[in-house]
């Protein structure tokens, strides 16, 4: 593994893109870094800007308003950037896809690494997830 | 030397039920002008009701907001049955006690979440960790009794989903008790702490008139001396049949603000209480069929303050009308009053004190090209708000 990426996979600096969700996958991510699960013993923590961030993680339906932030937002973030899709909102719109304000999912506008389902997914399902994206990163980057 | 600074919060995203951008214009210190733009929310869930039927809509309004997530299904479940005749004509004595349960057991995971973000804003990480830790096992009541952490999806036309259990009830009062201590700690550390006095009281005023104009409603308006709350002035649930009161302070600031919030959450542990005390025996749910033509009105007191939906029925299957009012549509727009003319330091908590969302201020922001504005990001602002808070600790500090 190179340098690069195990530094990226050692202490990941999440940003949180809220692209209108209902906020709950937002408190959902929030509990988990509050002490019953507390993931900043992983090293993980919340980046104030995306500029700092390793992870976006993307949480809602995105809207016309939202989609092109986003889209702003992946492109300001420092490459490799990986990307969550969490709750059910992001993975698949769910009850929202028939809305005339929602033009696509979140894996039209950037691509998604990891998606963490559940409408919110609890914060050992978001701790999971945050593994199995580590995992992933570390295991593609052996093989090659 | 004046130069304006424009300091935009929150680029694209939601606070609470409503998602808000802020743009405040600040002459050195002072906030001399605020703007507000929303609409980053929308997802059109009012056209998107008129096609469920009826006994989706609950789960679709409960994804307005995550907080609010029993009382937008409540409010709507409200305004069916008063197409169908009134609640109380309509729905099953247990299910009135355990919709008021669910309220209650939100509003205080609510405002505990709301004090622990409060304490971020002004530099009390602890209080926030806190407040989290001891939210969680009202999250877990949650879990045992509706199955999931949040979004319950209790509240149905004509009843509710899930019955409590009777295992469940002494494990219930068992966190209820353990709860009390810890509000007592905080309201201990909220009220006697001279620091965050000195953050709170005098700041962000809304007084008595103000509210009334800016239509402020829930604990923004108690806390301005107004007398409104819906669970007494139009009762739904049980909360006509117990024993409680609504908590009133008369300064507006936000001092007066967490005091409500506080209080606020000894009133709901008693509610749950006495409804735990008096939960009868008896059927869950009325199994509605079909809605006459007619439309209808639900009121709820969310945490934020009232709640309100329309629906109107044509005799088929779905509303062909659903209109939604929450509560911090209203009470945002306060914040024009009461941040402007405040310093930039104590806007974040100002902005917070409506009870708005973590969001506005853990975003980035976003550089507007313009020749004479300077841009600052919400963490900017937490970041003065904090030190405003550790320059008010030292002084005393250094006096005492
Ligand atoms: S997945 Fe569920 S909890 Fe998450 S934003 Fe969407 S509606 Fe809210």
């Amino acid at each position: 593994m190179n340098l690069k990426l195990r530094a990226l996979t050692k202490s990941l600096w999440v940003f949180h893109a809220a692209t209108s969700p209902c906020n709950n996958c937002d408190i959902e991510i929030l509990d988990a870094l509050t002490p019953r699960h507390d993931i900043e013993r992983f090293g993980m923590v919340l980046a104030g800007s995306v500029r700092h961030a390793d992870v976006l993680l993307v949480t809602g339906v995105p809207n016309y308003k939202t989609k092109e932030r986003l889209k702003k937002l992946y492109s300001q973030a420092p490459k490799p950037c990986l990307v969550a899709a969490i709750g059910n909102c992001a993975c698949g719109r769910i009850m929202f896809k028939d809305s005339y304000n929602s033009p696509c999912p979140v894996d039209e506008i950037v691509p998604v690494d990891v998606y963490i389902s559940g409408c919110p997914p609890k914060p050992e399902a978001i701790i999971a997830g945050v593994v199995k994206l580590i995992n992933k990163v570390t295991s593609s980057a052996k093989g090659t | 030397m004046s130069h304006k600074i424009v300091i935009p919060i929150g680029p694209y995203h939601p606070l609470q039920e409503e998602p808000e951008f802020f743009r405040l214009y600040v002459d050195g210190e002072k906030v001399v002008d605020i703007d507000i733009v929303i609409g980053y929310m929308h997802r059109g869930i009012e056209e998107l009701s008129e096609h469920n039927h009826f006994d989706q809509v609950p789960f679709l309004v409960e994804r307005i907001c995550g907080i609010c997530s029993h009382s937008h299904p409540n409010a709507y479940v409200l305004a069916v049955e008063d197409i169908l005749g009134g609640e109380r004509n309509v729905v099953p004595e247990r299910a009135l006690y355990i919709r008021t349960i669910i309220d209650e057991m939100q509003r205080i995971h609510s405002h505990l979440l709301w004090l622990g973000l409060a304490g971020h804003f002004i530099g009390y990480n602890t209080v926030w960790m806190w407040a989290w830790r001891y939210r969680e096992p009202i999250l877990d009541m949650f879990e045992m009794i509706t199955g999931n952490r949040q979004h319950y999806a209790m509240c149905k036309v004509g009843g509710v989903r899930r019955d409590i259990r009777p295992q469940d009830i002494p494990i219930l009062r068992k966190a209820l008790d353990e709860l009390v201590p810890v509000i007592d700690m905080f309201k201990g550390a909220v009220m006697d702490d001279p620091v965050i006095q000195a953050r709170l009281k005098g700041i962000g005023i809304l007084n008595r008139q103000q509210a009334i104009d800016w239509c402020a409603v829930g604990p923004t308006a108690r806390a301005a001396g107004l007398d409104i709350d819906v669970r007494r002035d139009e009762p739904y649930g049980v909360t006509d049949r117990l024993k409680w009161n609504v908590i009133i302070e008369k300064d507006g600031d936000i001092f007066a603000k967490t005091k409500v919030r506080i209080l606020e959450l000894y009133e709901s542990i008693n509610m749950i209480r006495q409804c735990l005390d008096k939960l009868p025996e008896g059927p869950i749910d009325a199994d509605i069929k079909d809605i006459p033509p007619g439309e209808g009105i639900g009121r709820v007191e969310a945490p934020r303050g009232e709640c309100f939906h329309y629906v109107r029925a044509d005799g088929t299957n779905r509303p062909i009308r659903h209109k939604i009012r929450a509560p911090s549509y209203m009470n945002v727009a306060s914040n024009k009053v009461a941040a402007v003319g405040g310093t930039i330091s104590d806007a974040a908590i100002t902005l917070a004190a409506v009870d708005p969302c973590y969001c506005c201020t853990e975003r980035t922001a976003v550089l507007e090209k313009g020749s004479e504005k300077k841009i600052m990001n919400g963490f900017d602002l937490i970041k003065l708000s904090q030190e405003k808070t550790e320059k008010i600790r030292n002084n005393k500090d250094n006096r005492d």
